[in-house]
């Protein structure tokens, strides 16, 4: 079970009221999270990454198990603790803007 | 009982405003999309309960929120603008060629027979429409591909397409304008497009009849002469008498003919309102007095209108989507402030009251005439 969390603005988008429990077949990797993310909530679908070319936006970052993963190839896999639920997969915006 | 509903479009989300036909008491609603930019609200005139809205963030990208029940619920739709084909480029700032990129939608203009088919005007300039009430939008190409678009250059606000005028008996008639290229028309539904810019003057252009380059804010029309269009330039206002085939100074005695928006009043097609602005430089009221401008003659002949407006220490600004009228009798017109201000006027301009006064910025008024 992977537990994502959203940042504030994709929590009200999407009606979620704190984490959510993804089952992945296989070994979870960026691109797999959040091509279940995005089936699981389609309004997500260009908030996160770009509809054709599935590029992370500008502003989203991806943190893990006290790491930046937003730079980490989109296929390549998640650490173990994602992958098995002890740690959180957090989908973040940067904090800029007013 | 008949009455108007204001959709308002601000920096932190979007307003609703509602009164009875003697608009005297007004009802205040939102923020819906708390925190998100919503750049434009605007309803179908088929079907006053559907509405739509663009719910836009740096962070986030572009959501279209549709609503089925005149705004008490909401559900997005669509939010792929795909460019047709390979998108190109356009110029930038400094001269270079540079990719067209889908930033936002700026404004939302559903068809006036059908409330599923709306267009959207978007950044990098594009026009985009949708058939099936915003689920899936598809370019008319035909204008971003136009041979001029390698010349267009995006205004301080972006290259944005912020004004869709769909022509009242021939809806394969349209006008939309471009902030920095200038004003387009198509006569065959949108498949091909020329621009309609001749007589405008833009003082930087070293060309002063070049066909592309003109940084048009708005253009307004009265749907009992569509031909006639009214425009605020960034300089400049304008009138055409021919459907935009030709323009012609209508500044007169404005203080400023700088401005952003403009609007005609829904029963008497002479009847003009601009907001003039001191300069592009300063972007603020000229003597610190907001002051809405009314000519009753087509342009030229201007009066102030001051009752109830701020005229001492009022520095806001009114943007160019930020302007309606309603359909009642006497006519209302509104217009909201970076300020946060939403002004009403129940008598063609007369007399002014602040329907609320602390709003994040405006954006964006549309007013709906609900019968």
């Amino acid at each position: 079970m992977i537990r994502v969390v959203l940042p504030h603005h994709l929590r009200t988008l999407t009606g979620v009221d704190g984490e959510v429990l993804l089952e992945l077949d296989g070994q979870p990797t960026q691109q797999a999270v959040l091509d279940a993310l995005e089936e699981r909530y389609p309004v997500l679908r260009g908030t996160i990454r770009d509809h054709g070319t599935k590029k992370r936006r500008d502003f989203i970052r991806f943190f893990a198990c006290g790491r930046d993963l937003s730079l980490q190839p989109a296929d390549e896999p998640l650490p173990e603790a994602v992958a098995s639920g002890s740690e959180i997969f957090r989908v973040v915006g940067a904090m800029a803007g007013g | 009982m008949s009455g108007v509903r204001l959709l308002v479009g601000t920096r932190k989300g979007a307003f609703v405003l509602t009164s009875d036909g003697t608009r005297d008491e007004w009802d205040v609603s939102g923020p819906l999309f708390a925190g998100w930019e919503i750049y434009h609200v605007n309803g179908s005139p088929a079907d006053p309960d559907r509405l739509y809205a663009s719910q836009t963030s740096g962070w986030f990208g572009q959501v279209v929120q549709r609503s089925d029940d005149g705004g008490t619920t909401w559900a997005p739709v669509g939010n792929e603008f795909a460019y047709d084909g390979l998108a190109g480029t356009h110029q930038w700032y400094d001269g270079t060629q540079h990719p067209w990129e889908f930033a936002r939608v700026w404004h939302l203009e559903p068809s006036a027979s059908d409330p599923d088919t709306l267009y959207a005007g978007v950044e990098d300039a594009a026009l985009f429409r949708s058939t099936d009430g915003g689920h899936s939008w598809q370019e008319l190409s035909g204008l971003r591909e136009h041979q001029t678009g390698e010349q267009w250059q995006p205004g301080a606000g972006g290259l944005c397409l912020h004004t869709i005028l769909i022509h009242p008996e021939d809806p394969a008639r349209i006008v939309v304008a471009i902030s920095a290229a200038g004003a387009f028309r198509t006569d065959d539904g949108g498949e091909t497009w020329r621009p309609i810019n001749r007589g405008l003057r833009s003082g930087e252009l070293p060309d002063e009849d070049r066909e592309v380059g003109h940084c048009v804010h708005r253009i307004a029309l009265n749907p009992s002469r569509p031909d006639v269009l009214f425009m605020q330039k960034h300089w400049d206002v304008m009138r055409s008498d021919d459907g935009g085939d030709s323009w012609h100074e209508v500044s007169g005695n404005l203080p400023s003919d700088f401005g952003f928006p403009i609007a005609v009043h829904a029963h008497e097609p002479d009847t003009v309102y601009v907001v003039p602005i001191k300069s592009d430089s300063e972007h603020v009221p000229p003597d610190a007095k907001l002051r809405v401008y009314r000519s009753r003659t087509g342009g030229d002949e201007w009066e102030a209108l001051t009752n109830g407006l701020p005229q001492s220490h009022c520095y806001v600004n009114v943007l160019r989507d930020a302007m309606a009228v309603d359909a009642l009798d006497p006519g209302g017109v509104y217009f909201g402030t970076t300020g946060g201000q939403v002004y009403a006027s129940p008598d063609g301009g007369d007399s002014w009251s602040a329907i609320v006064r602390d709003l994040p910025p405006v954006l964006s008024v549309e007013a709906q005439t609900l019968q």
